[in-house]
């Protein structure tokens, strides 16, 4: 009996990985483009199957709006990209054969190892859950350090990039 | 999570509304087609010059600065919701977390790669 | 229950009658609750598309007497009485205009993008709440980041259209466009975090009913960043980038003819109404109002004539300024209201904590220190600001002199 669920992640998965594919084969770079964010969506419908709404959302905002808008403008703002060029890769069947090894090599390595049984998702949305989260970003035997140092490597991220990218005289 | 089935059925319907008004267009429109009308617009002159022109790089740096400060604000979210149970220690915590940006945002500013042209 | 029981929580009641007759054909009440909530999705997707065609009226009206002239007036011709019909006439024309295309478009993307505004802008009416139980689509727990989220996503509309038509004045005004949007969403972010703090909540129900004291009067600095951030988000004067007549002529829909721009021209209309009714949620107290509990549905009349007071005062922008430079919208947000935004957050987090220390938890005086504290960081910027503007008048008088010299 397949649940509704089923359909639904298979229907995220699918756009998922359709969307990564279309990445790497889109011959317009603002296509890749496009195609990222199509996966990213995948990855929030992905996140609201897991029962967690907020990091759905939040993919949508950093990812999409964040992530995905910068590699755009990033593409525009480099000099000669924007024309169509028929991807040249000459290394295809070797890189292709690499990357399959790889994917045999990490299947097995995920059905041989037991973690298989975890309770499904009930399917209902913990009304408390952001509240918790927030308690535990902030509370020292939680989440505090990763917190505060996710602020200062933001500090180090805006500094960096600035001064990279910085007007010079 | 049925909340959520909702929104999607709502977002079909939205999907809806959005496909509608042009489709709708597409066959009440004539349809004459011309090749004057695929030129370009450049106020009545034909273009000249490659059409997609090099961007200055602050439209870069501004996306930049916008997705460190989008990632702190999504970080404060979670805090924000559960400001009114937290301990005043906690608070302090949230207020260095936001002054070490703030330093950033100033340090940035005052080196002067917040300027846009 | 009698007509006026009815009739108070009307919405609500006609909700459960629709069941009752479904259910009375025999359908299974999963199918029933589904049938119900599409038919209200529809009814709720139409209600903003109806108003929108009252609202393009009331703008230009109200545009016009500012700029000392009538706006569309009724002249005979079959644009009804006080031309009340001109968007549904703006509309016909829109839909029986021929579609002109670029020839070196980019047809798929080039579509999609005035779907997607329209798409998004429509979206997010499902988490606004009209009324106290009831009245809202969905409740979700993440309510005013998924209209947030949202936003993201037309960030995308914007860049599709300019990138696909093919035009370099097209695809300049949409990366000034998100440029500018994308810097607002910051100090737009960071205000809205503050009424989420006091209500403990992102829930746009959960915001609503813990403004016993509407945030505006309570914060009423975050209030004024997000609405100067807002009027930026959806493209406002004085902060447009994206039509900026004068120019780039259209800016990025210039290649976008008949209802392909009318779909951009809707989802800008769509979007400042919601927005409006964001900020109504936000701050002005939703639905609340006189007599709300007694009679729900009265909470879809306070909500809408609060937020119609948002939308004036949109409006009144738009018709009275002038559009600032893309370099000073920049830095009028980097480096004012982001900074401001962010000590708000600090004074207000620490304020609150206080009186709760102090043990004032009513909500009247919780609101006082709030405001006062607010009251204290204005007055405090306000000198700054007096005081950079001495600096830079003394500058500027000794560089007049030194020239003389």
């Amino acid at each position: 009996m397949i649940t509704v669920q089923q359909v639904v992640f298979a229907l995220f998965a699918v756009l998922t990985l359709g969307g990564a594919i279309g990445v790497v084969a889109a011959r317009k770079l603002f296509h890749a483009a496009l195609w990222m964010v199509l996966a990213f969506f995948g990855v929030a419908g992905l996140y609201l199957l897991l029962e967690a709404p907020f990091f759905a959302a939040l993919q949508l905002f950093i990812y999409i709006g964040g992530i995905a808008v910068l590699t755009v403008m990033a593409i525009m703002v480099t000099r000669g990209i924007m024309k169509p060029k028929e991807p040249v890769f000459t290394y295809a069947i070797g890189a292709a054969g690499t990357a399959l090894a790889f994917l045999v090599m990490l299947g097995l390595f995920i059905f041989k190892t037991p973690v298989w049984d975890v309770a499904a998702p009930t399917g209902e949305v913990d009304p408390n859950g952001l509240r918790a989260l927030g308690q535990a970003l902030v509370s020292p035997s939680a989440y505090l350090l990763p917190f505060e140092v996710a602020s200062v490597l933001l500090l180090a991220v805006l500094v960096g990039a600035l001064f990279i990218a910085r007007e010079k005289e | 999570m049925s909340q959520y089935a909702l929104i999607g059925v709502y977002l079909i319907i939205a999907l809806i509304f959005g496909v509608a008004p042009p489709l709708l267009a597409w066959f009440l429109s004539p349809k004459k087609p011309n090749p004057y009308k695929g030129e370009v617009y450049e106020s009545g002159i034909k273009t000249f010059g490659p059409t997609w022109i090099r961007f200055k790089p602050q439209y870069y740096l501004f996306a930049l600065a916008f997705l460190v400060f989008d990632v702190e604000a999504a970080l404060l979210l979670p805090w924000a919701v559960a400001y009114l149970w937290l301990p005043l220690y906690a608070v302090i915590e949230a207020v260095i977390f936001i002054l070490i940006l703030v330093f950033g945002l100033v340090y940035v500013w005052r080196r002067g790669w917040l300027t846009w042209m | 229950m009698n007509v006026w029981q009815f009739l108070a929580d009307f919405f609500v009641n006609v909700g459960a009658w629709m069941g009752e007759l479904l259910s009375g054909w025999g359908l299974s009440p999963f199918w029933v609750s589904l049938i119900v909530k599409v038919v209200g999705g529809l009814a709720l997707a139409i209600g903003p598309l109806t108003a929108v065609l009252f609202l393009i009226w009331y703008a230009r009206k109200v545009i016009g007497r500012i700029q000392d002239r009538m706006g569309p007036t009724n002249d005979g011709t079959a644009a009804g009485p006080f031309a009340l019909l001109q968007a549904v006439a703006d509309a016909i024309k829109m839909l029986t205009k021929e579609f002109v295309f670029p020839k070196e478009r980019d047809r798929v993307v080039f579509l999609i993008a005035p779907v997607l505004a329209v798409a998004v802008a429509v979206a997010v009416w499902a988490v606004i709440p009209f009324g106290p139980q009831g009245m809202q689509f969905v409740d979700l727990n993440i309510g005013v980041f998924y209209v947030v989220a949202l936003a993201s996503l037309a960030f995308f509309a914007m860049l599709m259209a300019g990138w696909s038509s093919h035009n370099k004045y097209a695809n300049l005004g949409a990366f000034r466009a998100v440029s500018m949007i994308v810097s607002y969403e910051i100090p737009q972010m960071l205000a809205l975090l503050v009424p989420v703090m006091l209500a403990g909540s992102m829930g746009m129900q959960g915001l609503v009913r813990a403004q016993e004291v509407p945030f505006i009067v309570m914060v009423p600095v975050p209030a004024l960043i997000y609405f100067l951030a807002m009027t930026a988000e959806v493209g406002r004067l004085p902060f447009e980038q994206a039509e900026a007549d004068a120019e780039i002529v259209a800016g990025y829909f210039v290649e976008y003819s008949g209802m392909l721009f009318g779909a951009f021209y809707l989802a800008e209309f769509i979007n400042n109404l919601s927005a409006s009714f964001v900020f109504t949620v936000l701050f002005l107290g939703g639905w609340r109002g006189p007599w709300v509990e007694q009679a729900p549905v009265l909470g879809l009349v306070w909500i809408s004539l609060k937020a119609f007071l948002v939308f004036t005062l949109l409006t009144f922008f738009w018709g009275a300024m002038p559009r600032l430079r893309i370099d000073h919208i920049l830095g009028f947000s980097w480096k004012f209201l982001t900074p401001l935004a962010l000590v708000m957050l600090v004074v207000v987090a620490l304020v609150d904590k206080a009186v709760q220390a102090a043990g004032l938890t009513s909500p009247w005086g919780r609101a006082g220190w709030l405001f006062l504290a607010n009251a204290a960081v204005a007055l405090v910027t306000v000198a700054l600001l007096y005081r950079a503007e001495r600096r830079q008048q003394a500058a500027r008088e000794a560089r007049r002199f030194a020239i003389v010299r």
